[in-house]
């Protein structure tokens, strides 16, 4: 009852003690959290719709989402988000709803570095070394061969950056290191929310 | 972490008064614990592998447990969340039983090692205690107000009991915050939630239980409206999906002009409940009606014209008396039935309008000073760019690709600054460059100063001529070549400074910095050849008077005289209305006249307020042409003449244009300064900016979505934010110096307004305070009032401000110390 009224289409709806849960857990709003079950049940086939709440999207539907279409970590977002025991990296609704409170204005800066740490490690070792930190480089300056960093100029880069970052000085950055230098920047609290 | 990890075991283990966070338990429940710890830390490896089955075997118990839940609730109301869970609680409570037997079973079952074997009999030894929690539970039926049949808890018991319920709770209320998958999450919700529910029930034993139960009902109740209207809250925020949808084109620094706009326009909406519901309407229901007196009625002579538009537009005739104007108020101190006090209204509205917008601009440039942090600007200068440059509200591709290009020129280029800040080349062009830039741009400056008080002039000299004989263009003058100006030389400025060479971020603070110095210098021109014009009707007005008087030269003139000129020429009028008859002796009843007809003295404040108006308007209309001709015109232009034209329209001359931030967010901040400025003198004017702000909204969203480009150059909006507000901070400083100084030593003008027949507009305080507050009131504030008091009070607050300073500069070092110790 609670989702169709709001939504006034989608037939299926999200359990409503689990609505008030999720509002617990997550930093979303009510509304929030349906629309995002509306967005999550579009991405289905229509055949799949009635049970959105508990079928998995697979990667490629989850990438065409306006907000993770052009962001150029969307593939590590989809991994590390999802739950999948097949390791597709195919997203359920609850780590969608995971994915969304990451994201949204009102999570903590502790939270978001958390992710944000995870996100970067390209090798899921536990700590951001400089392979790790050349592709998350290669990733921000985009696809194309002029926008490419040469060697020297990332030798440089990562160079700095770890004189900058690593504090124990053994070559990679580990997550104490990383909260230490992003809560103090004012725009790391700058995440992206959900468009309607 | 660990040790917060520790305690999240099971609620049934929890029982045993799990008080310490560190300390050693009996070995088997720390050794129990501490698996389920490491799995719950940072989910970095699969929870599936070590303890698979287990894992499995609680996941079961955990969905059949949440079957039940489903299955039980049969009155889901949100009337009665206590008893209905206390309902669900019992009945689980009796499955618990069931299935703490199953797991066990399963899990010895399974054959596990030796801490299950250990585990056994301690775990043995808390069923019973929890059996025997059970047992009381059940006995005590659906509520918590059983009788005390049941064993009596300690003290002790009771104490710690509590305590885990406290942990409980707390740990419920930051769940969120934990980087779990969703799954742990709603598990460990439910056994925290389960955990409470149940003991929550037996505290309540002994005396205090009744109220307790009730005190947790109501915390309950208070949560969830909290939440509820937290919900509302977010939803009432308007355009927001609008200003996403920007925000996803442009970047979150073209979002933040909308932002911004939409934040200006709360300010200007509660200004406007002030003025609208306090002055302008009491006024109109319960003042006298229009035509009841002199200062209200349209004077003979313009009453031809009142009507039309052209000078309603003008805010002449019927627009300037009525409530929209400082004149038409009466200085009756109570009008009405209610006894409403209306000139006091009118004061204290004007001044509760400046400070509020005081309070509220600094409280938000705190908040923002709050989330900047220590302000450390370099010393993360590369980890900064890598970690958080991206802009993840970005959605459209086309803007990402920018995005890219903006991050991989920032990167290339703090690396070569890096490698070269200690090269020094060719200073001495540099600086003979940056000299010759603001020798230019105080040209600019000045030209531009002096070309508004010239237009200023003429328009004063086309008024003495008789408005009639000129055209539109001399009768807006002043307005049209004030906005040009705003308009075009900024531009100027842009070219400028391109001689100088600075970095981008430096170059557009200067940029805005000689902006703000033309803006202000033209608002403050403006202001003074205002009262010059003013004082010139005044003095025209009265000269033909003093002629008849022969009562010298006007330059003597003194306001006191000004006042006895205009009632010598009234009383003249009025002895000619008796045919000759001397008023003084006269017993005959007065002779009823038209107001009007009655001769009218000066009001300068409504001029004034008249003028600010008419800034207000022509500027919102210049802004609205300049976006359709600008923007839109240009876009269309180069759409479709792009394919019979020479060279590509798009990418080079004129292409489409770029959302100027800085340009659009000065000009919203001197617009403002204009209405604090002027709302003093004409009440209407927060009705009109919340008219303008509320158009301007939907015109710019349009214009943008629709005619522009995302900028070439990504800046970051978050460095900018406190620097705006300052500007707007300084702004509201200088609109009220000129208000509080009418207020403070100018009389008001004698025949309009609510402060007519007083010799200053503060009078009116202690005039309520005479006749409205008991006696000793009066004597408290004279005694407040007196210098010998507020000089002490004013010396007590700069040593306050000094002490402040001093300590939070200390907490800074300390900063630096500790940030120092870490390296």
């Amino acid at each position: 009852a609670e989702g169709s009224g709001a939504m006034g289409g989608s037939a299926s709806l999200v359990p409503r003690e689990l609505l008030g849960e999720y509002q617990e857990l997550t930093f979303l709003s009510k509304q929030e959290i349906l629309l995002a079950y509306k967005r999550f049940s579009e991405l289905l086939p229509k055949e799949e719709r009635e049970n959105a709440w508990s079928a998995r999207v697979p990667k490629s539907q989850i990438l065409t989402l306006p907000e993770l279409r052009a962001n150029p970590f969307q593939h590590r977002i989809c991994h590390v988000f999802s739950t999948s025991e097949t390791r597709d990296d195919s997203m359920s609704f609850e780590d969608f709803l995971d994915m969304l409170s990451v994201f949204s204005d009102s999570a903590t800066s502790d939270i978001k570095s958390h992710y944000a740490f995870r996100i970067f490690d390209f090798d899921d070792d536990g700590t951001l070394d400089r392979k790790d930190l050349e592709q998350v480089v290669n990733c921000l300056t985009g696809q194309g061969e002029e926008s490419r960093l040469s060697s020297e100029e990332m030798e440089q880069l990562i160079q700095n950056i770890l004189e900058e970052s690593d504090i124990d000085k053994d070559g990679t950055i580990n997550l104490a290191e990383f909260q230490h230098v992003v809560s103090r920047s004012p725009d790391f609290a700058r995440c992206g929310g959900l468009q309607r | 972490d660990g040790s917060g990890d520790n305690e999240e075991g099971s609620a049934v283990e929890n029982e045993e008064a799990a008080k310490g966070t560190g300390q050693k338990r009996a070995t088997p429940r720390t050794r129990r614990a501490h698996p389920r710890g490491r799995d719950r830390h940072g989910d970095e490896e699969d929870e599936d592998d070590e303890h698979g089955t287990r894992r499995a075997g609680h996941r079961r118990h955990r969905n059949r447990r949440r079957g039940r839940v489903a299955g039980n609730e049969a009155s889901d109301s949100d009337m009665e969340p206590e008893k209905a869970r206390k309902n669900q609680a019992n009945q689980k409570s009796k499955e618990d039983d069931e299935e703490e037997e199953d797991e066990k079973e399963g899990k010895s079952g399974k054959g596990k090692n030796e801490k299950k074997g250990d585990k056994k009999p301690d775990k043995k030894g808390k069923k019973e205690k929890a059996n025997k929690k059970k047992k009381d539970k059940k006995k005590s039926g659906s509520g918590s107000d059983s009788e005390s049949e049941e064993e009596p808890i300690t003290e002790e018991e009771l104490a710690k009991l509590k305590e885990e319920v406290e942990e409980k709770k707390k740990l419920i209320a930051t769940l969120r915050n934990k980087p779990w998958k969703m799954k742990k999450k709603l598990s460990v919700l439910k056994e925290a939630q389960l955990f409470v529910e149940k003991f929550e029930g037996a505290l309540g034993k002994g005396k205090g239980k009744k109220f307790y139960a009730y005190k947790v009902m109501m915390t309950k109740k208070w949560m969830k409206f909290q939440r509820d209207f937290e919900n509302f809250k977010t939803a009432c925020i308007p355009w927001e999906m609008k200003i996403k949808e920007i925000e996803s084109h442009f970047g979150s620094s073209v979002a933040s002009y909308f932002i911004f706009l939409r934040w200006m326009y709360g300010i200007n909406m509660i200004l406007f409940g002030l003025t609208f519901g306090l002055v302008m309407v009491p006024e109109a229901l319960m003042g006298k009606p229009y035509g009841s007196l002199p200062r209200k009625t349209v004077p003979r002579a313009e009453e031809a014209t009142a009507m039309n538009f052209a000078t309603l537009w003008d805010f002449s005739g019927f627009a300037q008396y009525s409530v929209l104007f400082y004149g038409y108020y009466n200085n009756q101190r109570t009008i009405g039935w209610l006894k409403f006090r209306m000139p006091l209204s009118y004061f204290l509205v004007g001044v509760g309008s400046i400070g509020y917008s005081f309070m509220i601009v600094t409280r938000t440039m705190a908040k923002n000073a709050n989330d900047d942090g220590g302000g450390d600007d370099t010393s993360f200068n590369f980890s900064w760019k890598m970690f958080t440059s991206w802009d993840y509200l970005i959605g459209n591709p086309e803007t990402a690709d920018n995005k890219f290009a903006s991050i991989t020129t920032s990167f290339k280029e703090a690396i070569v600054e890096e490698q070269e800040s200690r090269k020094e080349e060719n200073i001495h062009l540099t600086r003979f460059l940056r000299v010759l830039a603001n020798f230019l741009a105080l040209c600019t400056l000045a030209g531009s100063g002096y070309l508004i008080f010239f237009v200023v002039r003429r328009s004063q000299q086309f008024a003495l001529e008789g408005l009639e004989n000129y055209g539109w263009w001399e009768r807006n003058e002043v307005n049209t070549v004030m906005s040009l100006l705003g308009m075009f030389c900024p531009t100027l400025f842009d070219v400028i400074s391109s001689l100088e060479n600075y970095h981008p971020r430096i170059a557009l603070r200067w940029q805005l910095g000689r902006i703000f110095a033309l803006f202000l210098g033209n608002l403050y021109t403006f202001i003074i050849a205002l009262m010059d014009e003013i004082n010139l009707k005044a003095r025209y007005f009265l000269s033909f008077t003093m002629f008849d008087m022969h009562l010298g030269n006007i330059e003597d003139l003194q306001p006191l005289e000004e006042e006895k000129i205009v009632k010598y020429n009234m009383t003249i009028w009025e002895a000619s209305l008796y045919n000759g008859t001397t008023p003084e002796n006269s017993t005959a009843p007065p002779i009823q006249v038209d107001p009007a007809d009655v001769p009218r003295g000066p009001c300068w404040e409504t001029m004034v307020g008249q003028e600010f108006v008419r800034l207000t308007v022509s500027d919102m209309m210049t802004t609205y042409i300049t976006i359709l001709i600008g923007d839109f015109l240009r876009a269309v232009f180069v759409r479709f003449f792009n394919y019979c034209w020479c060279w590509d329209l798009e990418y080079g001359f004129p292409s489409y244009s770029e959302f100027d931030i800085s340009g659009n967010v000065l000009g919203l901040i001197f617009n403002q300064g204009m209405i604090w400025m002027g709302s003093f003198y004409a009440p209407c004017l927060p009705a009109i900016n919340v008219f303008r702000l509320h158009t301007s909204m939907y015109l710019q969203c349009w214009a943008v979505m629709c005619c522009n480009v995302p900028q070439e150059r990504v800046f970051k909006a978050s460095r900018s934010n406190n620097f705006y507000m300052a500007m707007l901070l300084f702004i509201l400083f200088l609109s009220t110096l000129p208000a509080v100084y009418t207020i403070v030593s100018i009389p008001p003008s004698f025949d309009c307004g609510p402060f007519s027949g007083k010799t200053r507009m503060f009078e009116v305080i202690s005039e309520t305070l005479e006749h409205d507050f008991p006696s000793w009131f009066g004597k408290v504030f004279g005694y407040a009032s007196n210098p010998g008091l507020i000089l002490p009070f004013i010396l007590l607050m700069v040593l306050s401000i000094y002490y402040l300073n001093a300590t939070s500069k200390s907490y800074k070092e300390a900063n630096l110390e500790l940030k120092k110790k870490l390296q």
